[in-house]
């Protein structure tokens, strides 16, 4: 096991601008604590079965208990210099810092469409998705953003009911498709 | 050949205009859809799920083997002509598939690996054909302690021994068995972790919680480091090879599929170790023989590793079909779609339900030849793919992702719930989380807790009935043997790639 010592020695090649630790690891295992805290106390309110010698409650136990344990041991190697190695990809760029603002838009982009999916209907909310999301993701043709995305929610909504027999939900525009 | 004989019949069924049509429709599908970069064979299949909805299973399998096989070649078109392949069975192939295709050779590479996946596909699903059969009548004899011991070791071996961490893979697998836990509970009729949500009393919709993974995590992860310079996508014509080129990819080919489909019927990490293998036995029987040496686009070096990638795909279907068992991220979703359908799987599965099972196959098998026949035309179209601008790129993924999960119930809430697995998804790419662990544990984790149970209530809660079994006793010394060697050499072969530093130096030029 490494001790401070070598820690110390690779640190130093890799510059003074890489950072040592991924303090928001911390927040990562404090989740996964509090999940299996909530697992675990979950269980603790189920009956337990007749004629079963198992009963529902093991396997929440076990899998609540290890993730306690998980979430300890990640804070542990957080603490001691383990950094995550990032996932790369076709369209990734790892090396500038991450975009967060971008990702916030998207999500609010999302939960506009759940909040009015019943309301307005697929058709209305699936093309302000489209337009939204790539909005969002920084594309300024929002008129031909705004037309494909009606295009593709007005034929998927046709492909779903005719195609495939399942109604989605019409909106305002009940009776107009 | 009895096994022969039942293709033969699936065959027959298979071949009706109807069936041709929708094994088409899944092949261009699933090409166009593993085309997009960010988007690997297991999201494509995730994400079109709900196109096979109104369909009866046989017509949505024919579908879905279609789709399988062309998400794959997708994907290594993508590897070829972008350097920087999406997932992590198509690294070998970028390696000397990206060279070639700068000298110029882009239609080679491009022909070597059609015609690579063609008959590593092939070969891979006669021996499915074979192997299935065999091993679900031994499988029905199987109990459920042994079935229970055998489901330890998928988990224990995707978690640990493959991957760069053993921490993290355990944290994705705890997390995964914690999702799978969401719902009633199957003997006492209890929902566990619903909070008194109705939505939640239902398990958890696997085809959810894979499209939020898959499809929107990437999306979301993408969104925070696009690229924002465009890469240089090299264009191709249509692929051809000449005599020569044929001549120098029959033997990668051939060794390629013997490397591949055993590691895909085990639950080792699915196409990324055979893959590695291929492109290093290769690499050493290439040397001293004229061509193009390693580095500088040898054909072998794409023809062998493609081979490998496609015959793993089709061995993952072993252990699916036989036991009932996913190893693949791809395989839990394929199961899933049969569960919709009200099938058990299982050994039990080759004989109740046999029709549909030899259509698959033989469909497997059309699929990829329609594969070869339409890929090797359009193959400049799907060139042109790769220039969809990234925003109205995502920005599809993220409609067709929540179409799907709305579609599901008709219910905004599985949007919601889409929308949070992607948040996990995102959290993973982050943290450097390995996916798969966390969907066999959706999966397997239900599953080992009803054969757990099943033992146990057998034996009237004696835990000894757990190693009743002799195979119950032999899984359980592989498991230890696998994490003994795994503690004793510290990193697994396969991530460490000797052209890594190479391959790095290659993209910062290509910035």
């Amino acid at each position: 096991m490494s001790t401070l010592v070598p820690d110390a020695h690779e640190a130093a090649p890799s510059g003074p601008a890489a950072p040592r630790r991924d303090l928001a690891q911390l927040g990562l295992a404090a989740v996964l604590a509090v999940v299996g805290g909530l697992t675990v106390y979950d269980a603790t309110t189920l009956g337990t079965g007749f004629a079963d010698p198992v009963g529902p409650r093991v396997f929440p136990y076990v899998i609540g208990t290890g993730l306690v344990v998980l979430a300890v041991l990640l804070a542990v190697a957080t603490l001691r210099g383990d950094v995550p190695e990032a996932e790369g990809g076709e369209d990734v760029d790892l090396t500038s810092p991450a975009d967060w603002l971008t990702v916030v838009k998207l999500v609010a982009v999302l939960l506009f469409t759940i909040a009015t999916v019943d309301l307005l209907g697929w058709a209305i909310s699936g093309a302000v998705l489209f337009a939204g999301a790539a909005w969002s993701l920084g594309s300024r043709t929002l008129l031909r953003d705004v037309l494909v995305g009606a295009v593709l929610a007005v034929a998927s909504w046709y492909a779903f009911y005719v195609g495939l027999g399942i109604p989605l939900a019409p909106g305002i525009l009940d009776g107009i498709l | 050949m009895d096994s022969f004989d039942l293709l033969w019949g699936g065959l027959s069924a298979a071949v009706t205009p109807e069936n041709l049509m929708y094994a088409a429709i899944g092949v261009l599908l699933g090409t166009f859809v593993g085309v997009l970069p960010g988007i690997g064979p297991a999201m494509a299949v995730a994400l079109l799920l709900p196109v096979t909805y109104g369909l009866e299973a046989t017509s949505s399998f024919i579908m879905f083997a279609g789709i399988y096989y062309g998400g794959m070649y997708g994907g290594s078109t993508t590897s070829i002509l972008l350097n920087t392949p999406g997932e992590s069975a198509s690294v070998m192939t970028a390696l000397e598939g990206n060279r070639m295709a700068k000298r110029g050779r882009a239609a080679q590479a491009l022909a070597t690996a059609a015609v690579g996946s063609f008959i590593a596909g092939t070969i891979g699903t006669l021996l499915v054909a074979f192997f299935a059969p065999a091993l679900a009548s031994v499988a029905v004899d199987i109990g459920a302690p042994s079935y229970f011991a055998i489901m330890v070791l998928a988990l224990v071996m995707t978690a640990t021994v493959i991957g760069a961490s053993v921490v993290r893979g355990l944290v994705a697998l705890f997390v995964g068995l914690t999702i799978g836990l969401v719902g009633l509970d199957l003997n006492t009729g209890q929902p566990r972790l619903s909070f008194g949500v109705a939505q939640l009393n239902d398990r958890l919709d696997i085809v959810v919680v894979a499209v939020g993974i898959f499809a929107l995590g990437e999306a979301l992860w993408v969104a925070a480091h696009l690229r924002r310079t465009p890469l240089r996508v090299i264009p191709v014509g249509r692929p051809w090879m000449g005599r020569r080129d044929l001549r120098r990819s029959v033997g990668p080919w051939l060794r390629g599929t013997a490397y591949g489909f055993p590691f895909g019927a085990i639950p080792a990490g699915g196409a990324e170790i055979p893959t590695f293998l291929s492109y290093v036995t290769e690499k050493r029987l290439a040397r001293g023989k004229g061509g193009e040496p390693f580095g500088e686009g040898a054909i072998e070096g794409v023809a062998g590793p493609e081979a490998a990638n496609n015959a793993s795909a089709a061995g993952m279907f072993v252990p699916m079909l036989a036991l009932g068992i996913p190893v693949t991220a791809t395989a839990s979703v394929m199961l899933a779609a049969l569960q919709g359908y009200g099938i058990t799987p299982g050994p039990q599965l080759m004989t109740e339900q046999s029709d549909l099972v030899w259509t698959l196959l033989a469909s497997l098998l059309i699929g990829n030849l329609l594969l070869l026949v339409l890929n090797l035309p359009l193959a400049p179209m799907w060139a042109k793919l790769l220039r969809i601008p990234r925003p109205q790129l995502y920005a599809g993924i993220l409609f067709f992702a929540c179409l799907g999960a709305y579609a599901t119930n008709l219910d905004p809430f599985d949007v919601g719930l889409l929308l949070a697995f992607g948040l996990l998804g995102l959290a993973m790419r982050r943290f450097g989380l390995p996916v798969l662990p966390l969907i066999l544990g959706v999966i397997l984790g239900p599953l080992m807790e009803t054969k757990l149970r099943e033992a146990l209530t057998i034996s009237d809660g004696d835990a000894s009935a757990l190693v009743s079994e002799p195979l119950a006793v032999v899984v359980y010394v592989v498991i230890a043997l696998a994490l003994l060697a795994r503690l004793l050499r510290r990193r697994p072969a396969a991530p460490t790639h000797p052209e890594e530093t190479d391959r790095r130096d290659e993209e910062l030029v290509n910035r």
